[in-house]
């Protein structure tokens, strides 16, 4: 790929700096090209497309149903919303009736992957800003998570646990037990997390007023999830847009007030909190049931459709047209993170390179969602 | 035998010469325990388990990597300057063997006594800032020459504070001889046992890690920035030279600690401070305060680099200056 930036090197005293794509920051294969002046940098420059797989495309060319091991291979981090989005726009597409406790199962399960993805994001942010230790505590409790997914979906990462009509396997009482503990560990290993990292004097001084996105500009950009938030606007399709049985719970939208790392970074922290009051009263709820009811063969009717789930990362649109086929005539997939990355420039010009691995690992991208 | 140890003990050039050979293995050695040591404690620290298959408890683990690292070729990059990208792993090593002669170890196990030891083991120290910035220019590598620029940066800023804590203790004993510094302790009240001293104290340690590298000040080598930094281009033996001598810098950063502060070879209230068990407390000091440096590396995140500046030259340099005004008037109307 040739190197075509928007910069030009006249200025003898500026000089191009290649982070990525394998760059222990950029996590994946996101390649960002920096126009240096010393260690601040002028010019940043995105450039994608390292980790593509045509994922449209490949939908547009399978059967529906096909298409269910893709979603998950987008965001491998939070599999589970990108799960969610697909099944649920071909129900809403097809008419397709979802048995209750399927929903509940779903929730519990999202959840369960949302506090999963943000552990990941965390401990790799505070890795960013040079603490080992942080992230493999993160680990440590997200394999709790793994291994009860595990033992439902048989996948540890890239599920593939939703079909259209409700999941594929009904969950047990040992998941369940396995969850519960897991709230009750969980809720005491916080305010650990907040001892270690979020109370630090350093990481506060790195992350506060570092990669200030005002609400204004984050509205711009598209941004969505813990980005958007961070900025002080409490907008979450959980709450805005109610899908599947959100609207059922209670729980709240923890929003930021500057805009900044820090605030990017207490929002998950918090949200996680959400997500096991989520979790809990989904568990209470838990109504007996079939899980999956199996609808007849559903061909895609003429016309388009979209359905928007809340990712880990924030909002995630599918658009599909159908023409009366199995086959999708055209798939369109609006991830959070790309919108998310392209705040990038605006945040980070005229940083320090420490400061802008501090507020590009606040983003929390995760690049073949990106690239997709 | 005898006439061999009175012998060696006339012509101080031999003893030198021997003990430079031994230090060099004692370098080695201690870059392998170290090593092993860094790697089971961050293990620990991390609820793992660290290396595990290689012996007892993953023991001869380090000695195996050693042995890979011998293995490797050392790939000189294109465009690099040949002559100077070889040369810095060396620059860098030597001066750490040159340092470990003129520590004393015990009362009498030490390579060379000179009555300007301080002094000596400071410059000496130095030119490691030589080597870093060398490294960094030589590989023709834009991160390795960020990681030597901020090498550099932090090692002049860090120095100051460093002499101006060592400084107070040359007050108070007006010499700058290691071992009358070490027996001018041999009491029951250490130097940092002084209030005065105890501050100088803190500040040498506080600079010591960053004049070290050492996390939270780890910015030359920082990997999430700087992938590694001014060795990024470096394989094989050279890289291998880089890592010894950074456990080197380590262990005289803590040996200067434990010699001006700790009292050095001396036992608590001066108990058992003969030759072999002046060497055992003068060690265990000196890996305690290692392992607490592993304990801080591990739990903290990196500074930036304005902040570590601003750390410097707002706060230590002052502080330690001021500390060593009330020194001077201490030891003037004591």
């Amino acid at each position: 790929m040739a190197t075509q930036t928007k910069f030009d090197t006249q200025d003898k005293h500026r000089f191009l700096l290649n982070m990525g794509p394998q760059h222990p920051a950029t996590h994946g294969v996101l390649r960002v090209v920096l126009e240096m002046d010393g260690e601040y940098t002028m010019g940043i420059d995105p450039i994608l497309g390292y980790g593509h797989r045509m994922q449209e495309k490949m939908g547009e060319s399978k059967v529906w149903p096909g298409f269910y091991p893709n979603t998950g291979r987008m965001d491998y981090v939070g599999a589970m919303p990108f799960n969610h989005g697909y099944v649920a726009l071909i129900e809403r597409m097809a008419g397709v009736t979802v048995p209750e406790r399927a929903e509940y199962i779903r929730v519990i399960t999202s959840e369960l992957n949302r506090i999963s993805s943000h552990l990941l994001g965390i401990g790799a942010y505070v890795l960013d800003l040079g603490a080992f230790t942080p992230i493999l505590y993160a680990f440590d409790d997200r394999e709790d998570i793994l291994d009860a997914l595990e033992d439902i979906t048989g996948s540890r990462l890239t599920y593939c646990y939703y079909r259209a009509g409700g999941v594929s396997k009904d969950i047990d009482d040992t998941f369940i037990r396995r969850t519960r503990a897991f709230i009750e560990n969980f809720r005491t290993r916080i305010p650990m997390y907040n001892d270690l990292v979020t109370n630090n004097i350093i990481f506060i001084k790195r992350t506060k007023d570092v990669g200030i996105i005002t609400a204004d500009m984050a509205r711009r950009y598209g941004a969505t999830g813990p980005v958007l938030r961070g900025s002080g606007i409490a907008y979450d399709i959980r709450k805005s847009e109610p899908y599947s049985v959100y609207s059922q719970f209670d729980f709240d939208i923890p929003t930021g007030e500057n805009g900044d790392s820090l605030d990017r970074y207490n929002v998950r922290i918090h949200e996680m909190e959400q997500s096991l009051r989520i979790i809990e009263q989904a568990l209470d709820k838990l109504p007996d049931g079939p899980v999956y009811e199996k609808p007849k063969k559903v061909k895609l009717q003429p016309g388009d459709c979209s359905f928007s789930v809340e990712t880990a990362r924030g909002a995630l649109t599918y658009y599909l047209v159908g023409d009366g086929s199995e086959t999708p005539y055209k798939l369109k997939i609006r991830v959070p993170s790309f919108s998310n990355l392209s705040l990038l420039r605006e945040m980070c010009e005229g940083m320090l390179i420490a400061d802008l691995v501090s507020a590009m690992g606040s983003l929390d991208l995760v690049i073949p969602e990106i690239d997709r | 035998m005898e006439q061999i140890i009175k012998f060696i003990q006339t012509y101080s050039l031999l003893r030198m010469l021997l003990a430079f050979c031994c230090l060099i293995g004692i370098i080695f050695a201690n870059a392998i325990v170290m090593g092993y040591l860094e790697r089971k404690i961050a293990a620990r620290i991390q609820r793992r388990w660290g290396p595990m298959e290689v012996g007892l408890q993953g023991w001869l683990q380090m000695i195996l990597d050693g042995v890979k690292i011998l293995s490797k070729q050392l790939i000189v990059p294109k465009d690099a300057n040949r002559f100077l990208f070889r040369l810095a792993p060396l620059l860098c090593f030597t001066p750490v063997a040159m340092v470990f002669v003129a520590l004393p170890i015990s009362r009498s196990l030490y390579g060379i006594n000179l009555n300007i030891g301080l002094i000596y083991i400071i410059a000496m120290g130095s030119i490691n800032v030589f080597s870093i910035l060398i490294a960094g220019w030589s590989s023709n590598n834009k991160y390795s020459l960020f990681g030597a620029m901020r090498s550099v940066a932090q090692n002049i800023a860090y120095e100051v504070p460093i002499l101006l804590s060592l400084l107070a203790v040359v007050l108070t004993t007006s010499t700058f001889d290691l071992q009358e510094i070490v027996k001018a302790q041999s009491g029951p009240i250490w130097f940092v046992l002084y209030p005065n001293l105890f501050v100088a104290f803190v500040i040498y340690l506080i600079a010591g890690c960053a004049e070290t590298n050492r996390a939270p000040f780890d910015l030359p080598e920082a990997e999430s920035e700087l992938t590694a930094g001014y060795h990024t281009e470096y394989s094989g033996f050279a890289f291998g030279l880089f890592a010894i001598a950074e456990y080197g810098n380590l262990f005289i950063m803590a040996s200067i600690a434990t010699i001006m502060f700790l009292g050095g070879w001396n036992g608590p209230f001066g108990f058992l401070s003969g030759p072999v068990m002046g060497a055992i407390w003068f060690l265990s000091k000196v890996f305690i305060l290692m392992l607490t440096m592993m304990w801080v590396r591990w739990t903290y995140p990196r500074v930036r680099f304005d902040q570590l500046m601003n750390l410097a030259w707002k706060y230590l340099i002052p502080f330690s200056l001021v500390n060593l005004l009330i020194t001077a008037l201490v030891v003037k109307i004591i």
